[in-house]
Parts: structure tokens; sequence; C-alpha cells
């Protein structure tokens, strides 16, 4: 019963002023995110304008837990362009680089062989069973720039997701509890 | 109000901004610099040339490139990618571009080289157009940054040709 009438108190001692300055506050932070992302999907013309290398296969140019800034625009795709590519049926982009280019003269369809320069091997084997290009509907875009380390919270978070909870947890508590 | 909590948020997001403020100054600063590249590349040998069974010309070259890429490099480079690739126009392709070679060169006292090599990538054409095709080779670098925006260029070294028959 105590309990009870306790929890209503306190409850109630919740200013109601207050708490809706910190709904805003928290919806703030989060559309502010939102702004800068689709702004920067409008910047760089590419879906997801920002990857994190996920894999050493292109050390040492970039390692696990950097990030790429991916630019997609009219310009064609030439031998030595960074390309974040997506294989059919796989859901993880690969970021290699090309080594190959065929462009048809009518079309201007593109055939692109590509390599990780830290492997030995070029990336057919990589590919689905019998396919030995990709074509432009694989590419997600061309990496222009780059970012040391700044990935690693994103792949922390990923491969033990418990972490993401308890830091939307903290950060909520935070917000919710913070007084003026 | 100056609560612990506060006040690391603060120190940490100040250094956060000063961070990305100096990448982006040391990316900036390498538009600075204007470099001067030179680089040669010879055919010494064709090792073989032949028809594949399914039609595609293959060739195995040997190759003498020198090159000097010392002003490529700043303060904000970790490391320059250079290759060389064939270059070629066919009836089909208005561009074939066929990388030969490449390298990673790791700091600037690598910087100038000279490699005796055979092609290193299989030098394919997509069907049967080599012979006696006059083609470029065009020696590319790509500029790694320690951070910041990446840069390219290149060489291109026209008048090579591939001999008339296979062999």
């Amino acid at each position: 019963m105590g309990l009870v009438s306790d929890t209503v108190d306190s409850v109630k001692s919740i200013k109601f002023r207050e708490a809706l300055h910190q709904v805003i506050t928290l919806g703030l932070i989060v559309t502010s995110a939102l702004v800068i992302w689709k702004g920067l999907m409008c910047i760089s013309g590419s879906e997801s304008p920002v990857v994190v290398v996920l894999s050493g296969s292109m050390e040492p140019g970039f390692k696990r837990g950097d990030i790429l800034l991916l630019h997609t625009n009219k310009d064609p795709i030439r031998a030595g362009d960074i390309v974040v590519f997506n294989i059919n049926g796989r859901d993880i982009p690969i970021v290699h680089r090309v080594i190959e280019v065929h462009e048809r003269q009518d079309t201007e369809q593109i055939y692109l062989l590509t390599k990780g320069d830290n492997n030995d091997m070029d990336d057919r084997v990589l590919y689905n069973y019998g396919q030995n290009w990709l074509e432009k509907k694989h590419i997600l875009g061309k990496a222009i720039g780059f970012v040391p380390y700044a990935g690693w919270a994103t792949i922390i978070m990923s491969e033990i997701p418990i972490v993401k909870y308890i830091l939307i947890g903290a950060m909520a508590l935070l917000v919710l509890t913070t007084k003026e | 109000m100056h609560s612990f909590v506060y006040r690391a948020n603060a120190l940490l997001t100040f250094a956060v901004t000063i961070l990305a403020f100096m990448c982006a100054m040391a990316s900036l600063s390498d538009s600075f610099n204007s470099p001067t590249p030179s680089a040669q590349v010879q055919v010494l040998n064709i090792n073989w040339f032949q028809k594949q069974p399914n039609g595609n010309d293959e060739i195995s070259m040997t190759l003498n490139i020198s090159a000097d890429l010392q002003t490529l490099f700043t303060w904000n480079t970790k490391q320059v990618f250079v290759f060389l690739a064939a270059e070629y126009e066919t009836p089909k392709n208005s561009l074939n571009q066929i990388s030969l070679w490449d390298g990673i060169i790791p700091s600037k006292e690598h910087a100038k080289f000279l490699i005796h090599t055979s092609n290193k990538y299989r030098f394919i054409d997509q069907g049967s157009n080599l012979r006696g095709k006059e083609f470029n080779l065009t020696l590319h670098w790509h500029v790694m940054p320690k951070t910041g925006k990446m840069f390219a260029d290149k060489i291109v070294l026209p008048g090579y040709r591939l001999p008339g028959e296979y062999r």
C-alpha cells in the first residue's frame, strides 16, 4: 500500500513542463541525427553515404573499423577506383578495388573485375558461381574519402548487441533524469 | 548542472570537434601539394601470345617499369597505390582497362623504383582483338591519406603495339 502511494507521489512530483522539455530535447537529438544522415545522402547521391570497413582485405590502406565516404555520380567507373559492391543474394557489401574494366561501345554497359589490395586472388572466387564480371547494378558507390578508426563503435555495437542496449538505456536515462 | 557527467560530456564533445577539425585541415593541406611524378615503361619481351579455347586472346609479357613518385608524398600520406594498366579500344568495347601490375608504396623512400616483372594479372581480352593491337600503358596512382580525401592521377604512355601473330 505504502509502496503504491509512494510511487504515485513520485510520479506526481515530476513536473509536466519539465518532462515535456526533456522529451523535446530527446526528439531534437534524434531528428538532428536524421537530418545529418539524409543531408549526406543528398550530397553524396549514394543510398548509404558512409560504410564501415569490416574486413582486412584492403590493408594496409583500409583497416577494419575505418570509415569510408562514398559518392555516386554519373562519372564512369575506371580501373583503380575503390568501389563498394553487393553480390546478389548476399547482404554484406564489399569494398574492393577495380582492376579490370570493359565498356561496351553501343550500350555503354560496363564489366568490372575487382580485387582486394591485400588478397592474392581477384574476386571471381567471391562472385556467384559462373559470374565473371560485376556490372553497374552491383555497385553501391565509389570511395572518395577516409576517416580512420571512426567505425569501431558500429562494429562493437553490431557484434555485441548488449552494448548497444546498455548505451541506449544509459543515454535515455541521462536525458530523462537530468534537471536543467 | 556542473556534475561530473556534464563536464565529461563537454570535454569529450570538445575533443572530438577539435579532432575532426584537425583531420579536415590535414586533408585540406594536401591540396597545396603539386606533384611532378615521372614514369617510363618498356615492353621487354612477349613471353607468349595465344587464343584460349573459349575464343579470348591472352598474352604474357615482360615489363620494365621505372617511376619516380616521391613528390606525391605529403605528411598526410599513408601510402600510394600504383598500378600499370593496358588500355585499348576494340570494335565491341569503347574502353578496355586491364591492370597488369600493381604495388603499394609505403613511404617516400620507396617511391623511386625500377621493376622488372612479367604481368602479375592475366592480360585477357574480351574476344579476339589483340593481334597487332595498338595500346596505351597507363601508370595510375591512388594516394591514400592518413585521413581525408583520396587523390588519383595517371601518366599515359601511348604507342605500344602487340605482335601480329600468335606465338
